[in-house]
């Protein structure tokens, strides 16, 4: 506990650190993520492929993706950047599958109502598809999340600074609360943004609040 | 491929230098394996059961779902740092890592695999006078089996990953060689090492994938 309290500082500045590679690869997956789950229901043998690459991509371990990314993309070893452009791939490998299966969610009935109510295609996705896909979507991006925030420490082996630099620097010096410290930080951090989440979702989908979107 | 450093890797694996003595190839492969193995069997005894009964008396689910999903966020390498500290070196810490990150994807996945059995199904079971272990073995466990394994599957591949990083503190397996890389500044043998990990995840992944289809009960389609 002492050893937290006199580097609050350092605790702090790596926390940062954290956030700026964590939350870039939460967003791209995201976004992303709408577009390709479209694609892949738009074609059977497409989503059979995209479920197949995904759990395949998935089983690939993070460090050995840092390592490789370096040399076909020509980013540093120890570039931040490195680390968010391979958890936005591990990012996407979760949120694809996750976001085609909450588009499909979505009752065909209900999206032929509304093209016979005179929706556009683009309104009929942005009023109507999208809104109704969102609790799904939303449980998809919370696992994403949680898990890019606490692969980002990973990194810490590389010296890239994280909260992951903690555990590094804490078996070097031999200091267990600051290993300890480091866990508690990288749980609480995702805890934190998770619990964003479930707030920003019922900011954007009121008629959720009810009966509360629960975890996949 | 941006040459070099890829082509430098290849000849670094076919180099015969790395595939005789106690730093070998497949010595560092089979040690990697030798981890996951036994990481992945001792979580099961551990969570297989205790998912079996959360799934089959649907008591304490709620917990057994909370704990899959803290799991998640806790980090891999913390939990490996913090047991090699406090244990020292020796397969003990690493170990601990293993079990402890592998007990989430086995707890769910024997739970989702008793709970996916139609609850019609399980009731047709017990009115035909099957009891309670019957039901168990003979009906919820063959339908839910691919579940079961897909558990087993997301354990080994957290296990795999895991196993790398305590070569970090001292562990061996195919880790080593990424972090001997990292300390000589030998890129291209963290590159061989990196490769060797991904060839070894993806080959237990569709090994485990496999077997989720082969145990998949003819006639009912499980997940």
């Amino acid at each position: 506990m002492t050893w937290v309290l006199e580097n609050l500082d350092v605790i702090g500045g790596y926390t940062g650190a954290h956030l700026l590679q964590a939350l870039p690869p939460i967003l791209v997956a995201f976004l992303l993520s709408l577009p390709l789950a479209k694609l892949a229901n738009s074609r059977g043998w497409l989503r059979t492929s995209v479920t197949t690459t995904s759990s395949l991509m998935y089983a690939i371990p993070s460090l050995p993706l840092f390592v490789l990314l370096p040399g076909l993309i020509g980013t540093g070893v120890r570039s931040p950047l490195n680390i968010s452009i391979a958890l936005s791939l591990y990012g996407l490998a979760l949120m694809v599958p996750a976001a085609a299966d909450a588009f499909r969610s979505v009752s065909r009935d209900v999206l032929g109502s509304a093209t016979a109510q005179g929706y556009a295609p683009g309104a009929r996705f942005f009023e109507v598809e999208l809104p109704l896909a969102g609790p799904v979507l939303l449980a998809g991006v919370r696992v994403v999340a949680v898990s890019t925030i606490s692969l980002v420490t990973v990194g810490g082996v590389l010296g890239v600074p994280s909260l992951g630099m903690l555990f590094v620097d804490g078996v070097r010096r031999g200091i267990a609360a600051e290993i300890a410290a480091g866990i508690v930080a990288t749980v609480v951090l995702a805890l934190l943004i998770d619990a964003l989440l479930v707030l920003l979702g019922r900011a954007v989908m009121p008629w959720t609040r009810r009966q509360g979107v629960s975890r996949p | 491929m941006t040459g070099s450093p890829f082509l430098e890797s290849l000849s670094w694996l076919v180099d015969p230098v790395h595939w005789s003595g106690p730093d070998s190839i497949p010595l560092r492969t089979l040690e990697h394996l030798g981890y996951t193995a036994l990481g992945v069997l001792v979580a099961a005894l551990l969570a297989v059961p205790v998912g079996l009964y959360v799934g089959h008396t649907g008591r304490m689910k709620s917990l057994a779902v909370a704990a899959a999903g803290a799991a998640r966020a806790l980090p891999t390498l913390g939990l490996v740092t913090l047991f090699a500290l406090l244990v020292g070196i020796g397969l003990t810490a690493p170990l601990l890592s293993f079990v402890i990150l592998a007990i989430p994807s086995l707890l769910a996945g024997a739970y989702s695999a008793v709970e996916s059995a139609d609850p019609a199904t399980v009731d047709a079971a017990r009115a035909q006078g099957m009891t309670e272990w019957q039901i168990l073995t003979r009906v919820e466990l063959p339908l839910g089996m691919p579940l079961l394994v897909g558990g087993f599957r997301g354990a080994t591949v957290q296990v795999v990953a895991t196993a790398m990083l305590a070569a970090y503190v001292g562990s061996g397996g195919l880790g080593r060689y990424i972090f001997q890389g990292l300390g000589s500044q030998n890129y291209p043998q963290m590159i061989a090492g990196s490769l060797l990990v991904i060839a070894l995840a993806l080959l237990l992944d569709l090994a485990l994938l496999l077997a989720q289809r082969l145990t998949a009960p003819p006639g009912a389609r499980a997940s």
